[in-house]
């Protein structure tokens, strides 16, 4: 209890110190989160809806692949995407190792499954009722996909919400692949596992709950955008 | 007349069981017609061929003298020229506007032209009070006539109707048949209705088609079909004996 009650004291004080440390960790966090997540959101969505919607052989395969990869342990998607960029492997010439674009594609290997996942769900859910209504009301096979991926935003944004709470508060890919270097690609996570096992267990908690409100915040933002555009009617 | 639709030998099969099987049959242009039947006699998925959401086994289909494109670049503008309203309609997040105005959107018309032609269709089933109301709050006789609405709002060719006002109060299905009668007097159009209401089949159409089991019983005149039937099956369905 004393520990919680010093570290809250700990944040305050963190906060208004203006360290700019602690600033740039919280940056670099959110930069590869949010690429990360974008990126995923390009590559699921389309992708997802398209499983959502469509039945082909083999689907039900690719759906056991997509649950299988949805549940992807970080630390292994860490050591694939070390494999492919570390000097002797085939990207190696790219040197990306120990750079924040190695932790975006850790993180993407990792929120792609979860968006594509999560779509495919909230798509086929809405698929039934409103892709027929859709193509009967003369839409084009991109308007029908379109307007089914509008009645499925909930869902969707349901999908994008997870993944980046994913991203944000992934460490064992980003430590292997980033390296978790000062000023380079430390991030709130990597910083919380130095100060633990330095014994800084006030800082290293201070930094989870500031990762924790960073993560509500941004959360808040995401769900009222929803619940906005949820209400919202077009105007005439 | 070219007629609106003319199927021949039209077959469809769900894991290779046949649940329409159609010889012949004719739907003639500018009139209302009726398919009724009990229930699992295709209806259906009669009409679902016809709207082109499933294509038949077998057979041809021919939509004002050319044949139904299914696939391919026609098959957008026939599926343009025609509407269906579903039993149980899908309304779409939005206001009611949003709804009606949603077909006219797809065809890229422009917004002005929007306006004026989504508040006639709501003038038309009555509920120009609704605009600004989201169509999740509906009940289900105000959603069944915004269906209505966003069907007749694109001037379709011909309206496909599924078992429009099944489950309705009576003051709505007075409504939505008022409104059925009234259209192809004053749009010409062909419209096509499913339904189990054989009075309703009496009410407003002018031609009739009795399926049985997938098949055509018989189809003739909406007199003929209830006032001189000729098959036995259309005897005891007619007259409310037919156990199925």
């Amino acid at each position: 209890m004393e520990t919680l009650y010093s570290s809250m004291l700990s944040i305050v004080k963190l906060i208004l110190s203006g360290d700019k440390a602690l600033y740039e960790i919280i940056l670099l966090s959110l930069k590869v989160s949010i690429a990360a997540t974008t990126i995923g959101m390009l590559l699921g969505i389309p992708f997802g809806t398209l499983m959502g919607m469509y039945r082909f052989p083999g689907r039900q395969v690719v759906v056991i692949i997509i649950y299988t990869l949805m549940g992807l342990p970080p630390v292994l998607a860490g050591v694939i995407i070390y494999l492919l960029l570390s000097a002797k492997g085939p990207l190696g010439e790219l040197q990306l190792l120990f750079t924040p674009t190695a932790m975006v594609t850790a993180q993407v290997l990792l929120v792609t499954p979860i968006i594509t996942g999560l779509t495919m769900v909230a798509v086929r859910g809405k698929e039934k009722l409103y892709l027929e209504t859709a193509v009967s009301m003369g839409a084009s096979r991109l308007q029908a996909a379109w307007l089914v991926i509008r009645e499925a935003k909930a869902g969707i944004m349901a999908a994008i919400v997870t993944a980046f709470g994913r991203a944000i508060a992934e460490v064992g890919a980003v430590m292997l692949v980033g390296g978790n270097i000062e000023h380079v690609t430390r991030v709130m996570t990597t910083s919380i596992i130095l100060e633990t096992r330095k014994g800084n267990f006030d800082l290293a908690l201070s930094l989870g709950l500031v990762l924790l409100a960073i993560s509500f915040m941004i959360n808040g933002f995401l769900v009222a955008g929803v619940l906005k555009y949820l209400q919202r009617g077009e105007q005439y | 007349m070219v007629p609106a639709f003319s199927l021949n030998g039209v077959i469809v099969e769900f894991n290779n069981q046949p649940v329409l099987d159609i010889g012949e049959l004719v739907f003639d242009d500018r009139i209302i017609h009726a398919v009724i039947g009990p229930s699992g006699a295709g209806k259906s998925t009669l009409l679902r061929v016809l709207n082109m959401l499933q294509k038949p086994t077998q057979g041809s289909v021919t939509y004002f003298g050319n044949p139904l494109p299914y696939n391919g670049a026609n098959s957008l503008a026939a599926r343009r020229s025609m509407s269906m309203v579903f039993q149980t309609p899908a309304m779409f997040s939005g206001n009611v506007y949003d709804n009606v105005a949603l077909g006219l959107r797809l065809r890229d018309v422009k917004t002005k032209e929007v306006r004026a032609k989504v508040f006639q269709a709501l003038e038309t089933v009555g509920l120009t009070d609704l605009t600004k109301r989201s169509a999740a709050t509906l009940s289900g006789g105000e959603a069944q006539r915004i269906a209505l609405a966003r069907a007749l709002v694109v001037n379709p060719r011909v309206l496909l109707l599924d078992e429009p006002t099944a489950n309705l109060d009576p003051g709505n299905v007075t409504i939505i048949e008022d409104v059925i009668k009234r259209i192809p007097h004053e749009t010409g159009i062909t419209i096509i209705i499913v339904t189990h209401n054989l009075y309703q089949a009496k009410r407003l159409s002018q031609q009739a088609v009795f399926l049985n089991k997938g098949k055509i019983v018989e189809s003739s005149s909406t007199d003929e079909i209830f006032n001189n039937p000729k098959a036995q099956e259309t005897k005891l369905f007619v007259s409310g004996e037919m156990v199925y």
